[in-house]
Formats: structure tokens, C-alpha cells, sequence
């Protein structure tokens, strides 16, 4: 069985198998989007893979970090655009 | 506000950029030959995207013996960075999570690999709608997808096998739409005769896909719903109708990577970056290798891959033995795009108001009004955004016939204590 992590989205506790990128962890914590666009529409990961930018989230106080290329680390704090 | 980003030296003979099939295979042939080689990827690890999670997950067999042979030769990996700048000859910047990597080379493989092409229709910027490989990755990640309702639509050999990976998850996957007609399809089926191993590869996905429909000729017209997706409207002949689902995993087959190969100033046509018979670029000492060359699959993928290894090695014996297998594979990359061409109907998928930039919400309506990506560029801030026209760039030049305009550093969007720091590691060199 793989570790278990846990890590902070938007203030929520949520645990994941040690492995999972942050952009489970934020689907997981029952979030609706990732960020706002420019025009203020909800948006989610759309390439999965590191460029299209959709996934960006704020963790550990940095902004602008694409949640689908960050491995879930213990203790991490997520935040996205709600 | 910003704190001071920590930064690190390192050397190599022979520099991969790219960490999939391509990547590996040549770091192993390069390495084997005893050069001291390093991959540097985007991703946490290696695998790239059609071996993503191997490592944790080995499932691939051929994935396990690149793997097991890139360690046995002491390939070093550094995952979780991003190349975007070459300050001098011989030397490339890179960001991780952490700060600024300075990375020496004498040698250097573009294995950078392909995305999915994304085509605009209403409704394609909702959440839960994807790319094909798009939510596949997701589900590597992490994501469950037990019991969900997936439609697969798009293009390419792709979407088969992400609707049987979904399956095996457990996920529903109502059905797969192929825009391509049937009878180019068929044709493509009979071009495999000479490749039993792609007919055994084809037999057991159509065996995991058993019940599920896969309608040719078919394509997404819509994605429905307020906060996320909710159904889609599907059209096939002029029938169209709506399917209730919660994921909508969409892509038009792939285009190649070539960003860098372009900032690089590698000669680039029609999409992919120009090689020479043992992978070497317009420019010498960069060789490129796999998906950035043309679209061809796993196999052309990983012979590319050992012909530039060799080569970047200086064994160019051993590379020329291989050109004639290249040769044949490169046969069926040929079949493989033609029969996955995009159809012209598609080209009124987006209505005026529907967003073909996403970083920048600018709508075809705003981008149609202009003449080219410069003016669009210029007027709608189209392409400007922190994807750098990655996404939109495909589905422009494919709904409008404009190129996308030369690369410029940096070829990544970084943090500013990247670009500052950029002089303290270029004038501190040894």
C-alpha cells in the first residue's frame, strides 16, 4: 500500500496516496474549479500534462504553480481562485 | 514579497531534454557508449506521457527495460524543470519548484515530445472537459474515475487506447466519436498487414473495448452545462443529439512539441523539427528525437530515440545500422496521419462567441476580425498568456491558416527570480 499524504486545499484537509499530483488533491476536496479566467469563468485542468496552465493553483503561497505537475506533499497548503 | 531563488550547477556530455520513450532510449544508447548523460523533464518522473507512472507502476514491459537500461548506465534525472532559456552556447537554464538549474552540455537531444491538438466549440472551456490523454494523465495523477460517465471524442489512435485505460480504471466509457470516415479508417486497417504487432496491439484494445460503440464520422459539437460539464452534444451525419456525462475526454490527435527546437534556431517544417539521417538538426550538436520530428507513435519513437543517442555519442556505426528500420516505421507514421486528418467541417465547430484563447478569453468572433498572429497577438492578446499560444496556436493555424510567430526566450513562462538570476550563473562559470 502506497503512503497516505496530507496535505491542506482552500483550508480542507484532504488525504491522498503518496504519488498523486495536487490537481487530484484539489478535485478531491470537492472544489468546482481550479481558477477564474480573465473573464471570471470557472476552469479545470484541461491538458493534464504541463501546458496549457488551466490547473494553476497556489501552493505554499506561491502562485501560478501548475497542480497537474506537483507531486502532494505532507503538510502543503493549496489555494485555488474561489 | 519574492525570495531569493537558491540555484545549482550541473555538467553533462550529452543532454536529453524529454524524459518519454525518445529521451530514454537515447540516454541509454548515448550513456551505454560511456558518456555522461542527464534527462531533464517537465515531469516529476520519467516516462513521459504514454509511460507516465511506470516507474511507481510498471505495467509496459519495453517501459521497465528502457528504464532498467537508462539506470545501468547511470543517466541522471532531474525532474520537475523547465528549460527556458540558453544564455550561451553549451548552456540552458532550467526552473524547478526550488529555483534556477544551470545546465552545461556538449551535446544536446530534443526529445520534447507532442500535445494533444485542442479544437474550440462551445462549451469546450467548462470543467471536467478534457484532452483524451488530457484525463488519462489525470487518472495516473490520482483522479478517480470509478463509475463516471466518459465520453471519448477526437482524433487518433489515442483515443482507443485511453477509452480502454479508462474502462480498466472503472470508468463508464459511453462511447468513442472518431472524426474520421470510415472508409480512411479501413484503409488504415489494411495498411497494418505488414505489422503483426500493431494488428495483435489493435486486436486486444478492440477485446477491451468490447460494447462500447465507436462511431466513425462523428464529432463533439457542443459541451453543455453552468459550472461544469453536464452532457454533449454529439453530431454524426445529420443526426445530432446530447449524452449525459461528467467527463468529456477530448482530443484531435497530437502536435509535435518544437518550441524549443525553434528558440534553438533548428530548422522547422511543416510542424516538426527538421533531422538529418542520424537525428541531427539544422544546427550542430542538437539532435532531436520521437513526436517533435513528426507524429509517428511509440515505435518510430524509440528508434529515433537510440539513432540519436548513438549518434550524440559519436557511434555512428551502430546508428547506421538502424536507418533502414526507421525507414519502415516511418511508413506507418505516414498512413497514421493521413488517416487521422482533420476534417473541414470542423473548421465550424467555434460559433463567434466561443473562447479560442483561454488564457486570455479571446473569443473567434475578436480573433476573426484580424489578419494574422502578429495582429492578433498585437489587438486581442490572443496567444499571450502564460501558455504562450501552446493551446490555441494548432486550432488557429488549422481554423485560419496563421503560423505562429518565431519563439522567444523565456521559452516557459518563469518567476522573475529566474530571469534575475539568469547573470549570476552565466558569468559564474568555471
Amino acid at each position: 500500500m502506497p503512503e497516505a499524504i496530507t496535505l491542506s486545499v482552500n483550508g480542507h484537509s484532504v488525504t491522498v496516496p503518496e504519488g498523486s499530483m495536487v490537481s487530484t488533491a484539489v478535485i478531491l476536496s470537492g472544489a468546482t474549479s481550479f481558477r477564474r479566467s480573465v473573464t471570471k469563468q470557472p476552469r479545470a485542468p484541461l491538458c493534464g500534462m504541463g501546458i496549457c496552465f488551466e490547473c494553476r493553483v497556489t501552493v505554499n503561497g506561491r502562485p501560478h504553480v501548475r497542480s497537474c505537475q506537483i507531486p502532494c506533499r505532507d503538510g502543503m497548503d493549496v489555494q485555488t481562485d474561489e | 514579497m519574492y525570495k531569493p531563488m537558491n540555484s545549482s550547477r550541473h555538467n553533462c556530455d550529452v543532454l536529453v531534454i524529454g524524459g518519454g520513450p525518445a529521451g530514454l532510449a537515447a540516454a541509454a544508447c548515448a550513456a551505454e557508449g560511456g558518456a555522461r548523460v542527464t534527462i531533464v523533464d517537465d515531469n516529476p518522473g520519467l516516462g513521459g506521457q504514454i509511460w507516465r507512472g511506470e516507474q511507481r507502476k510498471p505495467s509496459a514491459p519495453e517501459a521497465a527495460e528502457w528504464l532498467r537500461r537508462a539506470q545501468t548506465a547511470q543517466v541522471e534525472f532531474i525532474g520537475g524543470a523547465q528549460v527556458y532559456d540558453q544564455p550561451e552556447k553549451g548552456l540552458l537554464l532550467a526552473e524547478n519548484f526550488d529555483g534556477v538549474i544551470g545546465l552545461r552540455y556538449r551535446r544536446l537531444i530534443l526529445a520534447t515530445g507532442a500535445r494533444e491538438r485542442f479544437l474550440p466549440f462551445p462549451g469546450w472551456t467548462l470543467p471536467n472537459v478534457m484532452g483524451a490523454g488530457g484525463l488519462q494523465a489525470l487518472v495516473k495523477s490520482g483522479l478517480p474515475i470509478d463509475g463516471s460517465k466518459v465520453v471519448v471524442a477526437g482524433s487518433g489512435p489515442l483515443l482507443l487506447a485511453v477509452a480502454a485505460y479508462l474502462r480498466k480504471s472503472g470508468a463508464e466509457v459511453l462511447l468513442i466519436a472518431e472524426q474520421a470516415p470510415q472508409r480512411r479508417l479501413l484503409a488504415f486497417g489494411l495498411g497494418l498487414w505488414n505489422s503483426p504487432a500493431k494488428i495483435v496491439q489493435a486486436i486486444k484494445l478492440k477485446r477491451q473495448l468490447a460494447g462500447v460503440p465507436h462511431l466513425t464520422d462523428c464529432w463533439p459539437l457542443a459541451a453543455n452545462g453552468e459550472e461544469r460539464l453536464q452532457s454533449v452534444t454529439l453530431r454524426r451525419g445529420r443526426k445530432t443529439w446530447d449524452v449525459a456525462c461528467d467527463y468529456l475526454a477530448c482530443g484531435f490527435h497530437l502536435v509535435p512539441n518544437i518550441e524549443l527546437a525553434a528558440f534553438f534556431g533548428c530548422a522547422v517544417h511543416a510542424g516538426a523539427v527538421q533531422v538529418d539521417e542520424f537525428q541531427q538538426t539544422t544546427i550542430p550538436d542538437i539532435y532531436c528525437a520521437g513526436e517533435a520530428t513528426g507524429i509517428g507513435g511509440l515505435e518510430v519513437s524509440l528508434m529515433e530515440g537510440r539513432i540519436a543517442g548513438l549518434a550524440a555519442a559519436g557511434r555512428q556505426e551502430k546508428a547506421r545500422v538502424l536507418i533502414a528500420e526507421r525507414r519502415r516505421l516511418h511508413r506507418f507514421a505516414d498512413l497514421l496521419n493521413r488517416t487521422f486528418a482533420l476534417r473541414e467541417e470542423l473548421k465550424s465547430l467555434p460559433q463567434p462567441e466561443t473562447i479560442v484563447c483561454r488564457c486570455e478569453d479571446v473569443s473567434f468572433a475578436r480573433l476573426k476580425k484580424q489578419t494574422a498572429w502578429r495582429a492578433a497577438k498585437l489587438h486581442t492578446r490572443c496567444g499571450m498568456g502564460p501558455c504562450q499560444g501552446r493551446v490555441c496556436g494548432a486550432a488557429i493555424e488549422f481554423l485560419l491558416g496563421w503560423q505562429a510567430e518565431s519563439v522567444r526566450p523565456p521559452v516557459f513562462p518563469v518567476r522573475i527570480g529566474s530571469l534575475i538570476r539568469d547573470t549570476t550563473l552565466v558569468t559564474g562559470q568555471e
